[in-house]
């Protein structure tokens, strides 16, 4: 077992490897001149030739690639073309926020979307089921910043229960620190309990017709014990898939929350970096988010085996 | 007073085709201490019949008719908190599925600890002593490891002793056994019927017993009921039935019908073949439910449903000829 975890964790070297050559490229695979492309269309021709020159443009790209990764694996991400401040630092001031959010989302929506998801298989066909599902096909349809804004209207500005937007550092208090995220977790929360909902129900669907669901009836268990212990246990595995799979959805739906609600995460600063074709920042951004998914489906594979006896490496 | 007490029992399953009156109307009953074995073609509702008692049935699509009675006591009008104290308890049950009837992410011990704590009110120290015990009475070697183990660790004969070590280990009253043997291999068989009987002895419990196979029910059974298409065709003492079998689908069950090809002598215990198919349950049928597949039909056959007679002491056989088969016989 400790053979595969270890085998597990390097696994991901590779793919981050792939992952960094990718983001590498994403400047050269824009067409025409790098520079000009980063330069944008008011810049003069000066400015074109400081920029190619920053980047190194006149050795080959491996070359180039080589000293990026060195220099990555250092920690050091290079600096803003904007700011002149190093990377490294910008994404660290802007991580705490985002990822504030993205956990309280994550924790809210599997709290939420897992017992609505057995529920509804529980009561499979029932108006409580039709009600569920239907809000699912709510959550998907409706874009982030719809429900964000209406969350903040009526819970902030008409009822004037929770702060409109912003936010405050977990160092100020944990109440201070949830106020601000509870309604953008909501809005962002909305597609990705759709998502578990749906493939809980479906899942424990399955698993309810198994012949052990029988026999833990047949053994006279009460049946919170039966659905949440007996079946939720079968059914974790592609639950818990899901849950890892869908980070790519909240990845890309606080970029979206953050502007919002106003909250001063990588979301702000990956707009920001974009419309000012920062590319080293831009680079910089997509390499941590990479990574933050990366690894929480490394976690999510290394569950499996908690989750289920059967699968050993 | 019997035990158990099942009367004018009728499941039927609502489907997009139309109702499947999977058992309908049957009766019988079993005394504390005496095996009552049901036997039938696969699709007659003997499954069916076992589960209702324990309520086990989906409902819907399901639904439970008529009157089940434990000691008395009204199993249908239980609640759903009544009937879970009597599940596992009172009323145990082994399913015909040994292979997928223990949960593949629990430990054995767990699910054995777990039914001994829902009705014993143990500790989880006297649980795992309780368990442990359990599982040494059913012939399992090397408890304390087993408990640790999970079901994808034992083979079929394990599992399903395992399951009966949760069956009995609160002691109950009734045991029903759904083809307990039927996936085993044939030395396991014998294994897990020396235990049955065993137990049996050792508890003085009722056990209804479903099986598809006259060995097993000439070896461990008092009392026979034989099942057709939902319905109850004859009831009779085991000797008796063995001996004397009135109704045609019995005789067809037990190879004793000249008619149909087969010999007396040298009867293989498994049911034989009897041709044709068991007719739709989802139609109400007129008359005999076996009119179509007898050879002995007549008119009277396909347009009067024959009833449950008292055709000799404790034997009831539904067939309207069957006093005059025996007459010619
Ligand atoms: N959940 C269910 N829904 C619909 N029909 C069912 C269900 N369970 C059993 N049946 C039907 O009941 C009939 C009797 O089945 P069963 O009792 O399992 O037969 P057996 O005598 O082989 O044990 C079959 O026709 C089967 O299709
Ligand atoms: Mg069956």
């Amino acid at each position: 077992m400790f053979g595969f975890l270890l085998r597990r964790v390097l696994s991901t070297i590779p793919v981050m490897a792939i992952v960094a050559l990718f983001v590498f490229s994403l400047l050269y695979i824009a067409p025409g001149d790098p520079a000009a492309v980063i330069a944008g269309d008011q810049a003069s021709p000066a400015d074109v030739e400081r920029i190619r020159e920053s980047l190194g443009l006149d050795r080959p790209f491996v070359v180039r690639f080589g000293e990026w990764g060195w220099q990555l694996l250092h920690g050091n991400l290079g600096t803003s073309m904007f700011t002149g401040l190093p990377v490294v630092e910008l994404i660290r001031q802007r991580l705490e926020p985002t990822l504030s959010l993205m956990a309280v989302t994550l924790v809210f929506a599997i709290v939420a979307a897992v017992p609505m998801g057995v529920l509804a298989a529980w009561k499979v066909g029932s108006w409580l089921d039709r009600l569920l599902m239907a809000f699912c096909v709510f959550g998907f349809s409706i874009p982030v910043f719809v429900v964000g804004y209406l969350l903040a209207y009526v819970f902030a500005l008409e009822l004037d229960w929770l702060p409109v937007q912003g936010y405050t550092p977990i160092a100020k208090g944990l109440w201070p620190w949830l106020e601000n995220l509870i309604l953008p977790a909501i809005a962002l929360g909305f597609v990705y309990i759709a998502l578990i909902a749906r493939i809980t129900r479906a899942t424990m669907l399955e698993v309810l017709s198994q012949d052990y669901v029988r026999t833990a009836r047949a053994k006279g268990l009460g049946e919170s014990t039966i659905l949440f212990l007996h079946a939720l246990k079968n059914a974790a595995v592609p639950i818990v898939t899901v849950i890892g799979i869908g980070v790519a959805l909240l990845i890309g739906g606080a970029v979206v929350t953050e502007s919002v609600f106003a909250i001063p995460g990588l979301g702000r600063l990956t707009i920001d970096a974009i419309v000012r074709r920062d590319y080293p920042l831009i680079q910089g951004i997509v390499l941590m988010f990479s990574f933050v998914y990366v690894l929480v489906n490394l976690v999510i594979d290394l569950s499996y085996m908690a989750l289920d006896p059967r699968i050993r490496y | 007073m019997a035990l158990l007490e099942v009367e004018n029992l009728q499941t039927h399953f609502r489907t997009p085709s139309g109702i499947n009156r999977a058992v309908d109307g049957v009766s019988f009953s079993v005394n504390a201490g005496e095996t009552l074995a049901i036997v039938g073609e696969s699709g007659c509702g003997k499954s069916v019949t076992a589960m209702s008692i324990l309520r086990l049935i989906p409902e819907p699509p399901g639904k439970i008719a008529g009157s089940i009675r434990l000691n008395g006591r009204d199993l249908l009008n239980a609640s759903a908190r009544e009937m879970r104290a009597i599940r596992g308890n009172d009323i145990s049950m082994i399913f015909q599925e040994p292979m997928t009837s223990l949960n593949p992410v629990l430990t054995i011990g767990r699910q054995l600890t777990e039914t001994i704590r829902q009705h014993a009110r143990l500790g989880a120290k006297a649980a795992t002593d309780r368990a442990m015990e359990m599982l040494q009475l059913v012939g399992i070697p090397e408890p304390g490891r087993r408990l640790a183990e999970y079901r994808h660790q034992l083979s079929g004969g394990m599992r399903q002793r395992i399951m009966i070590a949760i069956a009995l280990a609160c002691d109950p009253k009734v045991l029903i056994a759904d083809e307990p043997t039927t996936a085993l291999d044939v030395t396991i068989q014998a294994q897990i019927l020396d235990l049955m009987r065993d137990l049996k002895a050792r508890t003085g419990a009722a056990v209804v017993l479903i099986t598809h196979d006259l060995g097993v029910v000439a070896e461990v059974a008092e009392r026979v009921m034989v099942m057709y298409a939902g319905r109850k065709v004859e009831e009779a003492g085991v000797g008796d039935l063995f001996r004397s079998a009135r109704h045609p689908y019995t005789k067809g069950l037990l190879g004793a019908v000249p008619k149909l090809g087969a010999s007396l002598a040298g009867a293989d215990t498994r049911l034989v073949e009897i041709p044709g198919l068991v007719p739709s349950l989802k139609n109400r049928i007129a008359g005999c439910v076996f009119a179509d597949r007898c050879a002995s039909v007549t008119n009277v056959c396909r347009s009067v449903a024959p009833a449950l007679e008292l055709k000799a002491a404790g034997h009831l056989v539904a067939c309207h000829h069957a006093r005059r088969e025996v007459a010619a016989a």
